[in-house]
């Protein structure tokens, strides 16, 4: 792994913990107070923080640190995250993300946003109540958040190292200190140790010691714990006493040291103590071989070195108890290690892997099922006994391979949540620009669909919240008087229904307003003037291609991209979209998508000598048609009587033009089906082959979307099978045609 | 003379040739993929009569172009002898029914001359050049103005 | 032998520096997300020094160190906290728990290999 790899880490870790921020900080806004939320936040924010500093992010530290600050004071209760504050963390959670985009590939970053945000985080920070009018007294410059006061008394003092390597400090520069140092017991308790201590120390100079160990107690009353050594240092260095006390930094609160500077002339023979070498070889774990050269003042040195070695022994005495048991529980260690294993893997129960290797397993596992399928079929045809082994085998085979595509899909399966939160932003974001209050209520955010599927789910969402938050929702002074909340409430739900998932997107505002679209429709020459449409027909024409409610093009609802957009994503994807409006009481559009692009249960149907493939979620039953249940009805409309109940009887073959006549309903199958808000029909066809999950291939890949058709497939036998779109041939049964475009909207 | 053994140098073309009924067309090998037999398409409801239908190129769905329908001229009845030139135009993959491939042409710029002013507006759009090799007239077709990005007309 | 060193931090960002870092510098390198899996992985790491984070979910590093210097066997490793110049009164309550020293952030591979030396033998 190299740092380049890391980096890639950091930024999905960003991307989570910006997920994090945001969903923290929407609780808080909704009146949770649970302290492990606020540090959550704060976390979030502060792991970014830490991560780009290693990386020399520095706009991205800066601002995080401004508004870790701030955050700071709502985990301690110096500040109260109200609605006013909250609303300046949520902007500012968009400017992280913002920032980390940049970082990453060199997004846009509004700068002047970003500075007015950090201008309000510090006023937070220093208790001022959010600026609510350009008016609002001038923010007193108080000490910027940014320089800390260390009420702690530590001075952060930048530690130089470059002196470790240097074999000997030059004897004919430097100053002669005199340090005292005495460990207190607490010195030990934190994992410090005296001889470590003085090891460094000798390392940035020449340096003599005295050991004093008169404190020292007979050796059973010796508390190991306890520290009775204390020691005076002769060090003789160029560098300064602040470097001295930096290699104290760790001990400084836990021992009594002294420094300073001895008078003594800089020579060595007028030192109170006699010069020895420190010797840390004792410090080694290979001790001989890196023993120092014998010192030239062996024998005048021998009763400091013995006081040194002596140190060492009793500074060694304050850890011994924690050695030896350490040394006796070895044994133990083999059997805790597996334990801890296994309390590991069970910590981390996910992996990560690359979206390539998946959708490379999904690509071979849809190959398999084909070939399985392949391989039937000819078992089947070549095989007249069919009670053999081999059928069996087949079975077998084919329920394993389904297993194993469900396995497969379920990987790439993801919850919407991502998804959903970025609505969040883009509610507050567009709502602070057309100056409207609103909240978005999500829910079932944890529902799961096919990585692919989410994917592609957001921009139509953001277009169609955009939609809901510019022209959906009132001004609050509109609500007001209308006697609402003049606060808008987005609500946007995620479900599973038979097999697919529904996305509901529910605003609280005024509604269709359906005079306006009609006569919009009309003067666009949607409709005839005088059409006779239903409220739901009308509500639809905003689907229309070309048709936008807007008078002005808007920025925020995008530049003459219209709903038909929308619906044309929704409907590549293999979805449909509906909208149901009550004037005064707000819009209800509802999405349903199938759960993966992937595969798709199907029901293999023969129409016109071509097979067919119609999703099961689809259909409701299927009937084979009695002579007297069949009533025609008009010029060449025809009706089945289901259970005293009539419903249209629609022929696929000729609705997508494999035949130039109406089969007879007799001698095939009906399937009835229910289409997105558009009842139930009757579906002809000539026969049902079987059922049979398949593997959904893109027609719009090396061609183009095809009317009446959701997508192809690849059957057994080797060749393309086309997979009905439902909701489009029942759209065209009601007289609308298929061609160009099978919008509601698009006829009159 | 041989066209076909010359090594390909700066300038050179390689075109592929072949026939559509008792004419012969051809285009830049570097946008063909693959050369193979004619297999039954699965029709698509609602398309151009050019467009003969679907088939599986390994798990890929491919539209197959009855390319004499697609000039202006007759219709092609598929049979056994036909191929279909799998290639690349623009981001997609086409399988293109001829009635057989004539030639591999290797072509110095200088052998194309310019197509002579026609009527038809349909040839001036896809014929960009004429070579005339032993004594054959081959017309060079730029599949790309044949196919355009259709995204935006089906919709 | 390698020196063992047990990293609790819950940035992957972080944790994937200190293990490339530690590496590359010779040492065993073990690895917990938080607090929690710290103390659980503690007794199988069997560390010679400990590197932990301060903020984390479940259990912080205040209460980390607290946990590993009640556990008789580990009261006496030296326990570095990463921590920022800025947060001088947390560096005094991981003191207080009983952390060694201090590496300051942002994180830099020689600061942490140094604090490291400076604390083992």
């Amino acid at each position: 792994m190299d740092m380049n790899e890391i980096k890639e880490i950091f930024f999905q870790e960003c991307e989570e913990q910006l997920a994090e921020l945001e969903s923290g900080l929407l609780k808080l806004n909704d009146g949770d107070r649970d302290p492990e939320t606020v540090n959550a936040v704060f976390r979030a924010v502060h792991s970014i923080k830490g991560g780009a500093g290693a990386f020399g992010l520095d706009d991205l530290v800066a601002f995080a640190h401004v508004f870790e600050t701030t955050l700071d004071c709502v985990r301690s209760n110096k500040l109260e995250p109200n609605q006013d504050v909250l609303k300046v963390m949520l902007k500012s959670a968009d400017v992280l993300a913002d920032l980390t985009n940049a970082a990453r590939d060199g997004g846009y970053v509004d700068e002047s946003r970003s500075r007015a945000l950090v201008k309000e985080l510090e006023a937070l920070a220093n208790g001022e109540v959010p600026v609510a009018s350009a008016e609002a007294p001038k923010a007193q410059p108080k000490p910027a958040v940014a320089a800390p006061t260390d009420d702690s008394g530590f001075q952060p003092i930048p530690f130089n190292f470059d002196g470790f390597d240097e074999d000997e400090t030059p004897a004919d520069a430097g100053q002669v200190y005199e340090i005292s140092f005495k460990p207190r017991r607490d010195l030990y308790s934190k994992g410090n140790e005296a001889a470590l201590l003085l090891r460094d120390l000798s390392r940035i100079g020449e340096m003599s010691i005295n050991c004093d160990l008169e404190s020292l107690p007979d050796l059973d009353k010796l508390d190991p714990e306890e520290s009775y050594v204390s020691w005076m240092i002769s060090l003789r260095t160029t560098r300064s006493e602040d470097e001295i006390r930096a290699v104290f930094e760790f001990a400084e609160w836990d021992c009594d040291l002294e420094v300073r500077a001895a008078e003594a002339s800089p020579s060595g023979e007028e030192l109170p103590m006699v010069p020895v070498p420190f010797d840390l070889s004792i410090l080694n774990d290979d001790a001989s071989a890196e023993a120092p050269a014998p010192s030239p003042t062996r024998d005048a040195a021998e009763t400091p070195a013995a006081a040194a070695e002596t140190a060492t022994e009793a500074s060694k005495m304050a850890a011994a108890a924690a050695r030896v048991e350490r040394k006796e529980s070895a044994a133990a260690t083999a059997a805790a290690a597996a334990a801890s294993n296994t309390a590991a893997a069970a910590a981390g129960q996910t992996i990560r892997v690359d979206l390539d290797r998946v959708d490379r397993l999904i690509n071979l596992v849809g190959e398999l099922v084909i070939n399985q399928a392949m391989l039937s079929q000819s078992v089947i045809e070549n095989d007249t006994t069919g009670t053999s082994s081999i059928n069996m085998g087949l079975e077998e085979l084919q329920q394993l391979t389904r297993e194993i595509q469900d396995s497969v899909m379920a990987i790439r399966a993801q919850p919407v949540k991502p998804v959903f939160q970025r609505m969040s932003r883009i509610v507050r974001e567009v709502a602070d620009m057309v100056g409207k209050s609103i909240r978005l209520v999500t829910e079932g955010e944890n529902t799961e669909v096919d990585k692919t599927v989410i994917d592609k789910l957001a921009e139509p969402l953001t277009h169609m919240i955009r939609n809901a938050v510019d022209h959906g929702i009132e001004t609050p002074e509109k609500r007001e008087a209308a006697g609402k909340d003049p606060e808008g409430t987005i609500k946007l739900t995620a479900k599973h229904r038979s097999g697919r998932i529904v996305i509901e997107l529910v605003d609280d505002g005024a509604g269709i307003n359906r005079e306006r679209v009609r006569q919009k429709a009309i003067d666009n020459d949607l409709i005839a003037a005088d059409a006779n449409l239903t409220d739901e027909e009308i509500d639809n024409l905003i689907f229309a291609p070309g048709f936008s409610t807007a008078d002005k093009i808007s920025d925020i609802s995008g530049r003459g991209v219209g709903m038909d957009v929308v619906k044309r994503s929704i409907q590549a994807l293999g979805g449909r979209i509906s909208i149901s409006s009550r004037p005064g009481q707000g819009s209800t559009f509802t999405m349903s998508l199938p759960l993966t692009l992937a595969v798709l249960d199907g029901m293999v149907v023969t129409v016109a000598g071509q097979t067919l493939v119609v999703p099961l979620t689809a259909i409701v039953e299927t009937l084979q048609p009695e002579a007297a249940a069949v009533h025609s009805f008009g010029a060449n409309q025809r009706l089945i009587s289901i259970r005293n109940s009539f419903c249209p009887l629609v022929d696929v073959g000729r609705i997508l033009n494999f035949r130039s006549t109406q089969a007879n309903p007799v001698e095939g199958v009906a399937l009835l089906v229910e289409s997105e808000g558009g009842g139930q029909r009757a579906l002809m066809v000539d026969a049902i082959q079987g059922q049979r999950q398949v593997v959904i291939k893109s027609l719009e890949a090396n061609y183009t979307h095809v009317p009446g058709i959701a997508a192809a497939t690849i059957l057994g036998d080797g060749r393309v099978a086309l997979i009905l779109d439902v909701d489009a041939v029942v759209a065209a049964s009601r007289g609308q045609s298929l061609k160009p475009e099978m919008s509601l909207a698009a006829t009159g | 003379m041989s066209y076909a053994v010359k090594s390909v140098s700066q300038g050179d073309r390689e075109l592929i040739a072949f026939r559509i009924g008792d004419q012969e067309f051809c285009v830049n090998i570097m946008s063909v993929r693959e050369i193979r037999g004619w297999t039954p398409a699965t029709p698509l409801p609602h398309a151009p009569a050019y467009v003969l239908g679907v088939i599986n190129l390994r798990g890929a769905v491919l539209p197959i172009i009855d390319l004499s329908a697609r000039l202006g001229m007759k219709a092609s009845e598929p049979t056994a002898r036909h191929v279909i030139i799998v290639a690349q135009v623009k981001s997609r993959v086409v399988g293109l029914l001829v009635e057989a491939v004539s030639d591999i042409l290797t072509i110095t710029d200088d052998n194309i001359q310019p197509v002579p002013e026609v009527s038809s507006d349909l040839e001036k759009q896809y014929a960009w050049g004429i070579l005339a090799i032993d004594k054959r007239m081959i017309c060079m077709i730029e599949l790309g103005s044949l196919f355009p990005e259709t995204e935006s007309e089906a919709a | 032998m390698k020196k063992k060193v047990l990293t609790v931090d819950d940035s992957r960002t972080i944790r994937n520096m200190l293990l490339v870092t530690l590496n590359n510098a010779g040492f065993e390198t073990f690895q917990a997300e938080d607090g929690v899996e710290g103390l659980e992985v503690l007794e199988g790491a069997n560390p010679d020094v400990i590197v932990t984070d301060i903020n984390m979910p479940r259990l912080d590093g205040f209460g980390f160190i607290e946990g590993v210097r009640r556990n008789e066997k580990y009261r006496a490793v030296p326990i570095l906290v990463l921590t920022t110049e800025s947060d001088a009164e947390k560096k005094n309550r991981a003191r207080q728990a009983g952390a060694t020293g201090w590496i300051v952030k942002p994180f830099d591979p020689a600061k942490l290999i140094d604090a490291i030396e400076r604390v083992t033998a």
